[in-house]
């Protein structure tokens, strides 16, 4: 078995266009999607928003106990048959950013808990009324905090996009497949797909060490 | 609403929920496995098994589990070496979340106290003694809460396994779903049965974190080991 480096160069352009076109995009709009709704929810839970907190609680238990796959599927299958038709990728971003925001949301959840009650206290202390409270003094802290952990949060999103090819999306890990399939070698394009993961996820997690370390110290 | 055409099906979703099991049981074991190896060697002082296992470890974070099942499953046959599928699964599984499970175990033993080294050395008990007897109990009930995390996630990645041929329970389900339709039914149903796996999992891991707290004096009562509490935040250690 030798590696063909003919056959790898042909096979990189088409893989790196799934990469940016469908692997990349799907991972942004998911991280911000999540990102949105993750504060949402970890919002409601903490300024104890009667019947929605609870509700939100038992939402963000059952998500994140169950898998991605089979949330797909469900998306997939089930709202056509409700009457809503979207596109593959948009149900494929809709299912990732809400997982993801489950997730999110605890994190939220930590660094809202790590403002010091004095910034509370402040905040009643000058009557600010509780739109400010949020906006202006506990968030703005909150997400300065979570930042890395989120950036974590985003990588390992980034490594579950190939579910999307199950709800018959081309992205990444699905042409590598497909051009092995065409020829029968399939070690190259695999390789090479395994090899943007490390390239795009390693020296991100590397960045976000930094990070971390930055936001810990300042 | 889907009685009749549901009721051949049960054997055959019983099958597929067994299969589930195994995997996520034999993946999780060897993931522990992994875990422990990686995590000692990624400690010690010398660089040859410290840098080495910090590669193992970044590489199997850093690519896809997805890719890493596809490249068991049709790269290494071509390399010579055939696993059957349920094989590639399992080490996939163990190679994978090993690779997470290592920071954890790292993470937990740098967490003990200084004074317990010294007291071990002290006291001169050999590495092997120290590390078995002082050491890693007192660290256990650090590394349980996130395996319990790591152990969800497993069993979240297992319906990735039909891609290498194994017919698991999302796989029966999507066998239904081709030949009967239904799929809100099904779906939804296999969305039930994970998130019970999930829960029984949690238990578990409360179960065991009880114990390992127990055999350092820390005894947690009854009640709460079986009261809700929901997987805690874990901060980069996902697949």
């Amino acid at each position: 078995m030798t590696w063909d480096m003919d056959y790898a160069l042909d096979s990189l352009p088409p893989i790196l266009e799934a990469f940016l076109r469908y692997t990349l995009l799907a991972t942004v709009l998911g991280s911000v999607l999540a990102a949105v709704l993750g504060l949402v929810f970890a919002v409601i839970r903490r300024a104890h928003v009667p019947v929605l907190a609870p509700l939100t609680t038992v939402f963000i238990e059952f998500v994140r106990s169950t898998p991605i796959p089979i949330q797909l599927f469900f998306m997939f299958y089930v709202l056509p048959s409700i009457g809503i038709t979207l596109g593959g990728l948009f149900v494929g971003v809709l299912t990732l950013g809400v997982h993801y925001a489950c997730y999110y949301a605890e994190i939220y959840r930590a660094g809202i808990d790590a403002v010091p009650p004095g910034q509370w206290e402040a905040c009643t202390a000058l009557s600010l009324p509780a739109r400010y409270q949020w906006q202006r003094v506990v968030l703005p802290q909150a997400i300065r905090n979570v930042l890395p952990s989120l950036g974590n949060y985003v990588i390992s999103m980034f490594k579950e996009t190939p579910f999307l090819f199950l709800i018959s999306i081309p992205e990444m890990v699905r042409t590598a497949i497909d051009i092995g399939g065409g020829s029968f070698r399939y070690v190259e394009p695999l390789t090479i797909a395994g090899l943007i993961f490390l390239a795009a996820s390693y020296p991100s997690s590397v960045a976000l060490r930094r990070l971390e370390h930055r936001v810990g110290h300042a | 609403m889907a009685d009749l055409q549901f009721v051949p099906w049960v054997d055959n979703l019983l099958g597929g929920l067994w299969v589930t099991i195994y995997v996520t049981v034999l993946g999780a074991v060897g993931a522990t496995l992994v875990a422990f190896a990686l995590g000692l060697l990624v400690r010690m002082k010398a660089a040859l098994p410290r840098i080495g296992a910090r590669i193992v470890i970044e590489f199997f974070r850093g690519t896809s589990l997805l890719v890493q099942l596809f490249w068991l499953f049709y790269v290494l046959p071509l390399l010579g070496y055939r696993l059957t599928p349920i094989a590639v699964a399992v080490v996939a599984f163990s190679l994978n979340f090993g690779a997470y499970g290592a920071e954890v175990v790292r993470g937990a033993i740098t967490a003990v106290p200084r004074p317990q080294w010294e007291g071990a050395i002290a006291l001169s008990l050999s590495p092997v003694q120290r590390m078995r007897r002082v050491i890693i109990p007192q660290a256990l009930p650090l590394m349980i809460p996130p395996f319990g995390n790591l152990l969800i996630q497993l069993l979240k990645s297992t319906p990735l396994v039909f891609l290498v041929t194994v017919t698991d329970l999302a796989t029966v389900a999507d066998q239904y779903r081709a030949a009967e339709g239904n799929e809100a039914f099904i779906f939804g149903l296999l969305l039930v049965v994970y998130f019970v796996l999930a829960y029984l999992c949690t238990l578990l891991m409360h179960v065991l974190e009880a114990r390992a707290k127990g055999r350092l004096g820390q005894r947690e009562e009854r009640s709460k080991i079986f009261a809700f509490r929901g997987p805690a935040a874990q901060e980069g250690e996902v697949a």
